[in-house]
């Protein structure tokens, strides 16, 4: 499963919903998730992928789309 | 030992309900409610703003703390809504409340001012005597009812709160605190010499759906306490979504956390005082209970502090 994949699959799993956003659509703007959503999503992504997301990353237009979250996640295992 | 002698409160008699918004921010009463827990909120008249609403919740205060205005030795007021650059209100109610030449200093934390006070008053009441912390805001004044701010101008009350702390028995014993500021994210909520306030909602989300247990279950772990053993979370009145991700995220059953919101709004760092008083105003304790409170707001600042009943 790419890591595409798995993003999706936590978006889906945090939204409840079936629908799948293009990569570089906004996840906010496009209804996929509301505000309080977004931390259920880190919280997701930090066990999915092993990685420890600080604070000082909590910047929202990092998670804007799954591209930028792809993105995000490979600078950080980097 | 250093307690909270009693709490107070002053709101407005003003209701603002969501239909009245509504049909000036081309929104739906139900979106509001959906969005916010708020059902309504209290706007304070033109005569009437942080000096005398803090005045007033500090005389409530008082009285319940059967403490007369002579024997406080020190006063903190917090406010980010005060009328004026300097100075803050605090000399003004020390003056109206009759505090003579006591000490009195401002806190111009929004949100998180309250507790912030607590803390300093927590720390200094042992030294300087009884210190009145008083938390008021008149948030009506900082947004803009139009659509456009919409997000923000549904939020806001105005209002007032107050305890007093000192060395000694009183309702609450102060067992310890938890507080931070990280001014890497000071842009994302702000109220500008000019115009409304400026939210940027998700930062404020993320960042208080972290800080804020963090805090809790530090204070909480330091007072050997469960969360499903505390009998009440205080918390900063800003949202009652975040207030259920918070009960999520600590572990606590989401009716633990006292919750006002749908009546007074988010009058930021008089939230958590007025909360306070009305919960204390219909709670028999038996000694014992923990009582946590929480908050987080602009700078970013955010923090916790345990209590136990006497």
């Amino acid at each position: 499963m790419s890591n595409q994949d798995r993003i999706v699959r936590i978006l889906k799993a945090v939204s409840q919903s079936d629908d799948v956003p293009a990569a570089e659509e906004s996840l906010f703007e496009g209804g996929y998730l509301d505000s309080f959503a977004l931390p259920d999503v880190v919280s997701a992504l930090e066990a999915e992928f092993g990685v420890k997301i600080p604070d000082s990353d909590l910047n929202p237009r990092k998670f804007e789309t799954i591209a930028k979250i792809e993105q995000y996640l490979a600078a950080r295992k980097a | 030992m250093t307690s909270i002698a009693a709490f107070g409160s002053w709101l407005p008699a003003r209701v603002v309900t969501n239909a009245e918004l509504a049909a000036q921010l081309d929104c739906t009463p139900e979106w509001i409610l959906d969005v916010s827990g708020i059902e309504e909120r209290r706007y304070a008249a033109a005569d009437e703003d942080v000096v005398t609403m803090g005045v007033a919740a500090a005389r409530d205060c008082l009285e319940r703390a059967r403490c007369a205005a002579s024997d406080v030795r020190l006063l903190i007021v917090s406010s980010g809504s005060a009328a004026q650059r300097f100075p803050g209100p605090a000399s003004a109610v020390a003056a109206r409340l009759g505090l003579g030449e006591t000490p009195a200093i401002d806190v111009p934390v929004a949100s998180a001012g309250s507790l912030f006070g607590m803390v300093l008053a927590a720390q200094l009441a042992p030294a300087a005597g009884p210190v009145l912390v008083v938390a008021a805001e008149k948030m009506s004044g900082s947004i803009v009812l139009e659509p456009a701010h919409k997000a923000t101008s549904i939020l806001f009350g105005d209002g007032a709160g107050a305890c007093l702390i000192r060395e000694g028995p009183g309702v609450l014993r102060i067992v310890n605190w938890q507080i931070g500021s990280d001014g890497a994210f000071a842009a994302d909520l702000r109220l500008p010499l000019t115009g409304p306030i400026e939210m940027n909602g998700r930062s404020v989300i993320m960042q208080a759906s972290r800080k804020m247990p963090r805090a809790i279950t530090e204070v909480l772990t330091r007072g050997g306490i469960a969360p499903a053993g505390v009998a009440v979370f205080l918390m900063h009145q800003a949202n009652q979504n975040l207030m259920n991700r918070v009960a999520k995220s600590v572990g606590a059953p989401p009716d633990r956390f006292y919750s006002n919101i749908c009546r007074y709004g988010n009058t930021s760092s008089a939230s958590m005082l007025i909360a306070a008083a009305e919960w204390a105003g219909s709670t028999e304790l038996n000694g014992g209970e923990s009582v946590c409170f929480a908050a987080f707001g602009a700078g970013f600042h955010w923090g916790a502090l345990l209590a136990a009943a006497e």
